[in-house]
């Protein structure tokens, strides 16, 4: 099996929204695959799909050669994931959030304080491991959700917008962690991001999807020269256009809008 | 696989002992029942015939204060869901049955924490429980309260996602499930509307097995409100772990 990701004709639609719409690809095992595309394009959701918080609408997914659908528990164990959004518990400390990640993912006792003090080297939270959660910054919430995410050492990682508020030097350094997991240990990562540069920089395949359909696909240097441009932002917009989107928009969009007009 | 119930269970009492506000703003009711009900209707209840009012209330109170705990832990369900949490608990690679268990055990410890506080607030107005074995048999009760609608509050909870709402269906739900139970009166010599609602109210049997194991004195009979609350239990467990595994973020 070369392929840590593939999907087939997969769908989500919400009523009429279809948030994605029939979309497949590959995922090759050991590679670096972002998944571009505006707001509201559908890349959140897909990941949802992909690891088993919701159901789609149609369509098919194996993960690590696991049908998602049909053995959800198995599939669960494959993969690692860091959410778009929040998704740490406050009230506990870093340390405890691990823990309660590890034995979770029902990994080995002897091994578990040496994964748990590995991944927080890594993102270098050592030092705070014992104060709570709330106590922390935005980006080093961020990179707890990101150590927590490695703890049971998973074939392939997700990562939904890992970057998205943090500094430069927080962003330098989270890549380059992700570069080495990917060098030295093989793991497959699937990331969005809106940085261009970022997913230019470091990703082996890139697929453009756009409301719910994805619009382009291949390496970096393919998509440059198809779109006849120099940089992977130039590709993009080429790809996406450059209207923002809020035709979409929720209803809370909606209505900063209206107040924005009234104003 | 136990451990994953472990450690929900683990999560949920360091919770609960890190915001000891809760704990200590939930006495209040329990306290407030046993001042004005217990010593209010007291002479009344005596001069009745019935004997001592406080002895009958306190194992209703406590019962009350479970009810209340347990039904409202399903709002740590909803704040999950609000606070992203809920996402690392369901992608995990555990059934959903056993993390269901893991919450409603927390749950039911934290509210059965709150049940043995009250249990011994009422001492302090004169409670007296009859032996030592009735004791333990009480808490066995109290347990068996304390998963029961621990269980449903969870179960409501994992429909909806409104924080909002939340309180107020439950406000809805507790109010009429603690007064009409035998909480506050006799079940004996009731009109046959109410004698039928009692009958049909869980609590009923909780309060009376609670009442039966402290003071000596039931109206159903220890075995039928054992055989009600446990059997009612496991049900409703069963039917929140299924409510609980069609969640979707
Ligand atoms: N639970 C839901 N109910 C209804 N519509 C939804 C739901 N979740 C997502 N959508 C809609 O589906 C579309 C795709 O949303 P999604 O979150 O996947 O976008 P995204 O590509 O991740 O965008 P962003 O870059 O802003 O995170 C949007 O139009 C969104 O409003
Ligand atoms: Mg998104």
């Amino acid at each position: 099996m070369e392929n840590s990701l593939e999907v087939k004709n997969l769908s989500k639609h919400f009523g009429k929204l279809k948030a994605v719409n029939n979309i497949s690809f590959n995922v090759p095992k050991g590679s670096i695959f972002a998944f571009l595309g505006p707001n509201g394009a559908g890349k959140s959701t897909s990941i949802k799909m992909f690891t088993s918080l919701t159901k789609p609408t149609k369509g098919e997914i194996l993960l690590e050669g696991i049908n998602v659908l049909k053995n959800p528990d198995n599939a669960r164990k494959q993969f690692g994931i860091v959410f778009q959004d929040h998704s740490i518990d406050d009230e506990l400390t870093a340390y405890e959030n691990l823990k309660f990640h590890a034995v979770l993912y029902q990994v080995p006792k002897d091994i578990r304080e040496t994964r748990i003090s590995d991944a927080l080297k890594l993102v270098e939270l050592e030092d705070r491991k014992n104060s709570l959660v709330k106590t922390f910054s935005g980006g080093m919430k961020r990179r707890l959700e990101i150590a927590r995410g490695l703890v049971h050492n998973p074939k392939i990682l997700f990562l939904d917008e890992p970057t998205t508020g943090l500094d430069p030097q927080t962003r330098n350094s989270i890549w380059k962690h992700i570069k080495m997991l990917n060098k030295e240990h093989g793991m497959t990562i699937f990331l969005t991001t809106h940085y261009m540069p970022e997913a230019e920089e470091i990703a082996d395949i890139v697929a453009i999807i756009d409301h719910g359909k994805i619009t382009a696909q291949g390496t970096v240097t393919e998509l440059n020269k198809k779109a006849k441009a120099k940089t992977l932002e130039e590709t993009f917009l080429k790809f996406t256009g450059k209207s923002i989107r809020e035709e979409q928009g929720s209803g809370l969009d909606m209505m900063r809008r209206m107040r924005r007009l009234r104003h | 696989m136990s451990g994953a119930i472990y450690v929900m269970w683990l999560r949920q009492l360091k919770r609960f002992w890190r915001s000891k506000a809760r704990m200590a703003g939930s006495l209040g009711q329990p306290l407030l029942f046993l001042f004005a009900l217990g010593l209010g209707f007291g002479p009344v209840y005596s001069a009745a015939g019935q004997g001592n009012y406080l002895l009958f209330l306190a194992p209703g109170v406590i019962a009350m204060s479970i009810l209340f705990t347990s039904m409202f832990n399903g709002i740590e369900v909803i704040w999950d869901r609000q606070f992203g949490f809920l996402k690392e608990t369901l992608v995990a690679p555990v059934s959903r049955i056993n993390i269901m268990i893991g919450k409603t055990l927390g749950g039911a410890t934290v509210a059965l924490i709150q049940g043995v506080v009250v249990l011994l607030l009422t001492f302090l107005f004169g409670f007296r429980v009859h032996s030592i074995g009735g004791f333990f048999l009480g808490l066995l009760f109290m347990i068996l309260i304390a998963v029961l609608f621990t269980s449903l509050g969870i179960a409501i909870a994992s429909r909806m996602t409104d924080m909002h709402g939340f309180p107020i269906i439950m406000n809805f739900l507790i109010m009429p499930i603690f007064f009409l139970s035998g909480a506050l009166f006799p079940l004996e010599n009731l009109p046959s509307v109410l004698s039928i609602i009692t009958k049909i109210n869980p609590l009923s049997y909780g309060v009376d097995g609670v009442r039966g194991a402290l003071t000596g004195t039931t109206h159903f009979g220890l075995g039928l409100d054992f055989l009600v609350c446990s059997v009612l239990a496991m049900i409703i467990l069963f039917i929140g772990s299924k409510l609980f595994s069609k969640i979707e973020l």
